[in-house]
């Protein structure tokens, strides 16, 4: 793989961007931040923000590089793709992170950007783009997972509004979120052309939110129960019955936020297995980690990991020359998904009882984080579409073969 | 399932009768939520010394019941199906420590006190996060132990510690110069860091490979465990998959699952036969229960990983809550995955064993 240093050296047609993103970026962000990420922020819900973050949040924000493809006109840098992955690279170098993030980064904003009207985009976007609002996701409830379209919340028709009533479920940072973006059913008599997208206000009456706790110990999704919930008309996105193609759009983003290179980057971040190996197991005589077995299936994984960056390199380059989705997008969230629960189960065999840490003395904060990291990720395969679903959905859309009968 | 004897197919009816009605899950996990320090309820360690559980290793000229490994296996194996927190297992490994090299005067003292549930016993070997048998530091001059072990499973109560030394196994009260940390780890129950300053220590028999027959009891005893554990987390999920509906259908009519309940079906009869085969082999005094031990923790540790981790999947977001037991038996099943060697480990060791 060419690295930063490479691609210095040659002559690119980027390198003015690049130039204007490092001094940028060398005049803006706060060296106290440098190499400070919190893996784990976007489930445990607001935290105090440091002045320095709060000021390198606030400059991304008023320059719209926190969300860099988006367009001016809504707050985003309106950059090129190119641009938005020089950007990206040089944030990197810098050991920045983007502090503007969220589901309205990764979902709510692009899918606006397709459906929205000029009023809600001018209404909506730019507030994600700087940073300023956090925003949930109503989908799934008791009885509607991963077969949504079965949901129940029932947004009845009162002429300028609706009036909302339902539950929903495993809301994510429901009781953070100012916002909610959801789909509920406008028509009792079909199942897919009776939903409607709609955006509720997680402040108004008749909104409640009751915090769920996890495996991992954390409490950052919720049951949001709605009673009698006003919503104008104006807070609906599409037309009445359009909510299920609205709402899969969303849902498109959704996984490949989840697999895409977020994830990839972070695998490759972090110490080396290998490297943790030799420090908990020790090595044999010939400097090799101590147990053959474990040994080989840390490679195993290695392989796996990099095969899987490599496709992702590969989607990237075959979207840009068919100006479409490569096939192997449709793979990217499972193998997602079950490298990074292989990299986690790894870390915690390597450590053996000190990777099996809950809280207090005997053991290091980033042992810890990560007992409650292997807890939490075995959500990674279920939420967004269970791997079962999206199996589902590459032998029917991809493959061809027949529904479930 | 093994060929019992009838006494053994009461003992295991009535292990499975009180677990179902007296210890089920809700009351493991309301000693957890009640943050008891030992980790188990003392009372309900009783009534398990009171039905012989304590003594069911020890012969009767000291107190117990003397029948034995698979005995003790059928009663682990039950509690592993609820998740019921009791010092059982540790207290058998250590017992079955002074039974392999404990004097007359050893065993007079510590085996009818332990059968009748009065002293909790425990193993203490390892002294780092990895089961490492060979790598052992604590000493002993004059009588007297000094040295660290690391997560000593109920190392919070245990009145008695059996514990490795450079020269052999040593017998330590737990009453002079015995120093407690409790680790609190995913599973909620006691494994303690215990420090030894100059403890008074009684010396087991010099049988060179003593350890490692002990080492190899405990492993398959916490098989034992895992085996009821992983059927119960099967067992969980394929009832829930019985119940969910979704796209109009119970879940348990799709194909996708149905091979995948098949599969661990195939992988739990495997299970049993290897943890069962590796109780039957130390109650007939084989001489291949080192190989009998390796293949049945790896094979456990194997098993109750896939079980317990499809028991999170297979629940889809219930399955992530606290509320649902599903995290309670994937944070035990982890938990004795690593103890006393993982599938790693054993599978590294079988081949040794056979020359590979
Ligand atoms: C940490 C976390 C955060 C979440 N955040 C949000 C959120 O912010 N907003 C929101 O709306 N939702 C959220 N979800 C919900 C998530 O999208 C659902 O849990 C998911 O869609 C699965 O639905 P379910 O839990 O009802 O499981 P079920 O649909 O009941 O599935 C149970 C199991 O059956 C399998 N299964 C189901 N149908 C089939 C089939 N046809 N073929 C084969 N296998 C099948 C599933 O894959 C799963 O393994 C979150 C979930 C988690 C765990």
């Amino acid at each position: 793989m060419a690295t930063l240093a490479d691609r210095d050296t040659r002559s690119d047609p980027l390198d003015a961007f690049r130039q204007e993103a490092r001094d940028w970026i060398a005049a803006n962000f706060p060296p106290a931040l440098k190499g400070v990420d919190n893996t784990m922020s976007a489930v445990e819900g607001p935290s105090d923000p440091s002045p320095d973050e709060e000021a390198w949040r606030k400059a991304m924000g008023d320059k719209g590089w926190g969300v860099p493809t988006w367009p001016k006109q809504y707050g985003g840098g309106g950059l090129s793709r190119a641009e938005a992955r020089v950007l990206g690279e040089e944030l990197a170098r810098a050991g920045a992170t983007n502090p503007i993030g969220g589901m309205g980064v990764m979902m709510f904003g692009p899918t606006m950007l397709e459906y929205g009207t000029e009023e809600q985009k001018l209404e909506h976007i730019p507030p994600i783009a700087r940073g300023e609002i956090r925003w949930c996701q109503g989908y799934s409830e008791p009885g509607a997972g991963s077969d949504l379209a079965s949901l129940q919340t029932f947004a009845e028709d009162k002429g300028d509004h609706y009036l909302v009533n339902g539950q929903k479920t495993w809301t994510s940072g429901g009781q953070w979120a100012d916002k909610c973006f959801a789909i509920v059913r406008t028509d009792k008599t079909k199942k897919h052309e009776g939903i409607t997208f709609v955006l509720i206000d997680m402040k108004d009456p008749g909104v409640e939110v009751k915090p769920i706790r996890l495996i991992s110990g954390q409490s950052p999704f919720c049951e949001t129960f709605f009673t009698d919930v006003k919503v104008p008309k104006s807070d609906r996105v599409g037309a009445e019955g359009e909510g299920w193609t609205i709402g899969k759009r969303l849902l498109q983003h959704e996984r490949s936020s989840l697999s895409g290179g977020g994830s990839a980057s972070r695998l490759f971040g972090g110490v080396p297995l290998g490297k943790l190996a030799k420090e908990y197991r020790g090595e044999d005589a010939a400097g090799r980690v101590g147990d053959a077995d474990l040994r080989m299936r840390i490679v195993r994984h290695e392989m796996d990991s990099r095969a899987f960056a490599l496709t992702l390199r590969r989607a990237a380059l075959e979207a840009k020359s068919n100006q479409g989705p490569s096939a192997a997008t449709s793979i990217m969230k499972n193998v997602g998904a079950r490298i990074t629960q292989e990299r986690a189960e790894l870390t915690l065999e390597i450590r053996g009882m000190q990777g099996l840490g809950w809280e207090g003395e005997g053991f290091a904060e980033d042992e810890i984080a990560a007992t409650r990291g292997w807890l939490f990720g075995k959500a990674v395969s279920i939420y967004g579409g269970s791997s079962e679903i999206q199996n589902n959905v590459i032998a029917k859309r991809i493959l061809g073969m027949l529904d479930h009968q | 399932m093994a060929v019992l004897t009838e006494e053994q197919t009461m003992l295991r009816d009535l292990a499975r009768e009180w677990v179902d009605n007296e210890a089920p899950v809700t009351a493991w996990r309301k000693t957890r939520n009640a943050g008891v320090p030992a980790g188990y309820d003392a009372e309900v360690w009783k009534t398990q010394a009171e039905m012989g559980w304590a003594g069911v290793l020890i012969p009767e000229e000291h107190g117990g019941v003397g029948m034995g490994y698979l005995s003790l296996g059928l009663v682990l194996e039950q509690m592993g199906r609820n998740l019921v927190a009791s010092p059982l297992a540790a207290t058998a490994a250590a017992t079955s420590a002074i039974l392999l090299g404990g004097s007359d005067a050893q065993k007079a003292e510590w085996l009818p006190r332990i059968a009748s549930g009065e002293v909790v016993a425990t193993v203490a070997f390892d002294e780092g996060p990895n089961f490492a048998p060979g790598r052992v530091a604590t000493s002993v001059t004059d009588g007297k132990l000094t040295g660290t072990k690391a997560f000593v499973a109920e190392g919070d109560s245990a009145q008695l510690f059996i514990v490795s030394a450079t020269d052999g196994v040593y017998l330590v009260s737990g009453d002079t110069g015995v120093t407690r940390s409790t680790r609190a780890m995913a599973d909620a129950r006691s494994h303690a860091a215990i420090t030894f300053a100059a403890a008074p220590a009684d010396k087991l028999a010099g049988d060179p490979d003593l350890a490692t027959k002990v080492a190899d009891r405990a492993a398959v005893a916490t098989a034992a465990e895992m085996l009821g554990l992983a059927e119960a987390a099967f067992a969980i999920t394929n009832d829930y998959l019985k119940t969910r509906v979704q796209f109009g259908q119970l879940l348990s009519s799709f194909q996708a699952l149905q091979h995948r309940m098949a599969k661990m079906f195939t992988e739990l009869e495997l299970m049993r036969s290897a943890v069962e085969g590796a109780l039957e082999a130390i109650d007939s005094g084989r001489s291949d229960v080192d190989q009998a031990a390796s293949l049945a923790k790896a094979i456990a540790g194997d098993v109750a990983k896939l079980v317990s981790r499809e028991m999170v999947q297979l629940h889809g977001g219930i399955g992530m809550t606290d509320e649902h037991d599903a995290g309670l038996f994937l944070k035990r099943s982890a938990m004795l995955e690593t103890m006393w060697g993982n599938a790693a480990y054993h599978r590294e060791r079988f081949a040794r064993l056979n020359g590979y």
